[in-house]
């Protein structure tokens, strides 16, 4: 081989750049292979605690919102939600709604609610003076058919002491555990509390002006603000006391079959008239705006998290890198000085970062998949409003995997160029 | 018989804090082709450093080198890398072995960077261990090779390519009596195939061995003694 025809080539050829990129793939590959186990181990750690720091943090941020819509979907408004229309007190043309709820092929199951305002006593009989403070609180009371009810909601699961109201059960209630200061030890002016009762309590419940004595038979805790100030009752037991002689009622709430999409059953229901005497929502649509912004709110800040996430799982894999690389610098000047070119050195390092990276997140996937994630659904985080859950979406992780990745062949490419751009005999004599 | 290496006028210095510390004073050198050339000296009189121009690991500050009648002062860095890779080996002191590199693929990774394919690039590493005398250890990695069996490994690395020039730093300082014998039967088994070589050595008796003694001193050429 002639001095002169080496120095002939110019520039770099496709053909010097493959010869570079194959001799950089039988370097990495030779290192990771013969590297010292321990070592190799500790760094697909580090990289499986970053990629779970970037997708755990998230999700569990994300979950604890995302359960509280999950429950709030299960335990009350179901997967369509149809309610009274702001101009009336009640869903007018009930029964035909309820029909038509039931000869649509998407419908598993539904309930009907009747709702009013009204007020609940107790320890009434324990009251010597009339000066004395009316243990007192001013909730709405529902009135269901229990059967239907649990059917929808399984609101028998969520009745913590005591027992779920049956369908004979015209003399008991079940009352919200956030109506009892056992429950709920604060006072506040517009959240009154029911002192010293207790399942099997006797109360004294004023609808409508007629007042009826009753006991209580369970005591609700859904996680739902709105069902936990709430009493329950015989829908014809509440239907007495509000003097109503229709079968109008003021909440329907529908669970659809799996698979079924719920923009399609509101749709169909619109379509069908409901809409002229009542709102149909989606689950979504039907959501308090606060848990809107809320699931807005934490979504964000998952997202700020997870970036900040990336550049600190960016640092960590570039001085973990960037040591592997120092710690060689002796071997690299010594490549550099046999005539390996940069690129084959540089390629090499670059894939031994994505070796690191990919082993990191595949690990970190089968922990997340197999091990946190069903973990969270078991045991989920008991959170004053939802049972918190980690949130992980495929195509999400896919992507900050993959995010993770990239960021590590430029974590990996940086610290390897600023050693391999050192002086070689600086390198080669360790000055 | 043509010359491989023509020194002309070269300088090279280091900036030491304010002053500035001449290392070889404005050497002129002429190496014919095929030549087995010894340079000698003491602790700081040059010699590696005249290697490390001589071989491309370092720039003058001042001079000519032309090689095989190409300036190599001249090179870019991407060049002089080339140009290492294809006309010289280098035999380091400590050996220089990539650990984790078996015996084989230390050697085989010039020839892989030079376009040889794998198969192509272990025939040629191997017979270059064969002419070492390393038949047996050629998947031992280099911490499971004695000093001597691994500067052996590293004077398979510097011949595999068929260089013009083989540079050794001072290849027997780290090896016992022995050993050093054994590197030096190597180089002149090498030298009678009509290998060039250059060989730094503090060592008299192995200087004798070679063509030509050349030996510096506070970074002039002192003595030139061909036989």
């Amino acid at each position: 081989m002639s001095v002169s025809n080496n120095l002939n080539t110019d520039g770099r050829g496709l053909k010097n750049l493959f010869v570079s990129l194959k001799l950089g793939f039988f370097l990495a590959f030779r290192q990771i292979k013969r590297s010292s186990i321990g070592t190799t181990a500790l760094i697909i750690f580090v990289m499986t605690l970053t990629f779970l720091n970037l997708v755990v943090v998230r999700g569990i941020l994300v979950g604890l919102i995302q359960s509280s819509i999950d429950v709030y979907k299960e335990r009350y408004i179901g997967d369509v939600f149809i309610s009274t229309l702001p101009t009336k007190t009640y869903i007018e043309n009930s029964p035909s709604i309820i029909e038509i709820v039931k000869n649509l092929p998407w419908t598993e199951s539904y309930t009907g609610r009747y709702l009013t305002a009204g007020r609940i006593e107790g320890t009434y009989k324990e009251r010597i003076n009339y000066t004395d403070k009316v243990n007192e609180a001013t909730p709405q009371f529902a009135g269901i058919d229990p059967v239907m009810e649990n059917k929808m909601t399984h609101l028998s699961s969520r009745v913590i002491d005591g027992a779920y109201l049956n369908e004979n059960d015209t003399e008991y209630i079940m009352i919200g555990a956030n109506l009892l200061k056992k429950y709920l030890p604060i006072e506040s002016p517009g959240l009154k509390t029911l002192a010293n009762v207790d399942v099997g309590s006797r109360v004294r419940i004023t609808v409508n002006g007629n007042v009826k004595e009753v006991t209580i038979k369970g005591v609700v805790k859904s996680k739902v603000g709105e069902l936990d100030q709430r009493v329950f009752m015989l829908d014809s037991t509440l239907r007495t006391l509000m003097g109503r002689t229709d079968y109008n009622l003021n909440e329907i709430a529908i669970r659809i079959k799996p698979g079924a999409d719920p923009i399609v059953v509101r749709d169909a229901l619109i379509k069908s008239g409901a809409s002229d005497t009542a709102k149909v929502q989606t689950y979504d649509e039907a959501l308090p705006k606060f848990v809107k912004d809320m699931r807005d709110t934490f979504a964000l800040l998952g997202d700020m998290l997870g970036s900040i996430g990336l550049v600190v799982a960016s640092i960590t894999i570039f001085i973990v890198i960037y040591i592997n690389a120092i710690t060689r610098r002796k071997f690299i000047g010594i490549m550099k000085g046999i005539g390996i070119d940069a690129v084959a050195i540089e390629f090499s390092y670059i894939l031994q970062s994505v070796f690191y990276a990919v082993m990191g997140v595949l690990i970190g996937f089968v922990i997340l998949y197999a091990f946190l994630i069903p973990y969270f659904i078991a045991h989920p985080i008991n959170f004053p409003f939802s049972d918190g859950i980690l949130v992980a979406e495929l195509v999400g992780t896919i992507w900050r995997g993959s995010l993770l990745i990239v960021a590590t062949i430029f974590a990996g490419y940086i610290p390897a160029r600023i050693v391999v751009k050192q002086n070689t005999l600086d390198a080669i004599l360790g000055r | 018989m043509k010359n491989i290496i023509t020194v002309k006028n070269l300088t090279k210095s280091f900036k030491s804090g304010d002053t500035e510390l001449t290392v070889l004073r404005e050497l002129e050198l002429v190496v014919p082709e095929g030549q087995f050339l010894a340079i000698t000296g003491r602790s700081g009189s040059g010699k590696s450093t005249m290697l490390y121009q001589l071989g491309l690991l370092d720039h003058p500050n001042s001079g000519e080198i032309l090689i095989n009648e190409v300036d190599v002062t001249k090179l870019s860095a991407e060049e002089r890398t080339k140009f290492r890779l294809n006309e010289l080996g280098y035999v380091f002191q400590d050996y220089a072995l990539i650990p984790e590199l078996t015996a084989l693929e230390n050697v085989v990774i010039p020839l892989l960077m030079q376009g040889y394919n794998l198969a192509e690039s272990k025939e040629k590493s191997q017979k270059a261990l064969e002419r070492v005398g390393l038949v047996g250890k050629m998947d031992n990695v280099p911490s499971k090779l004695s000093g001597g069996e691994q500067q052996r490994v590293s004077i398979a690395r510097a011949i595999a390519h068929d260089p013009h020039i083989i540079f050794a730093d001072e290849p027997t300082a780290n090896l016992d009596t022995e050993t050093s014998r054994i590197v030096l039967d190597t180089f002149l088994s090498l030298h009678k195939q009509g290998q060039t070589i250059i060989m730094v050595t503090h060592e008299p008796e192995y200087a004798e061995l070679t063509d030509r003694i050349v030996k510096l001193s506070d970074g002039k050429i002192v003595s030139d003694i061909k036989k």
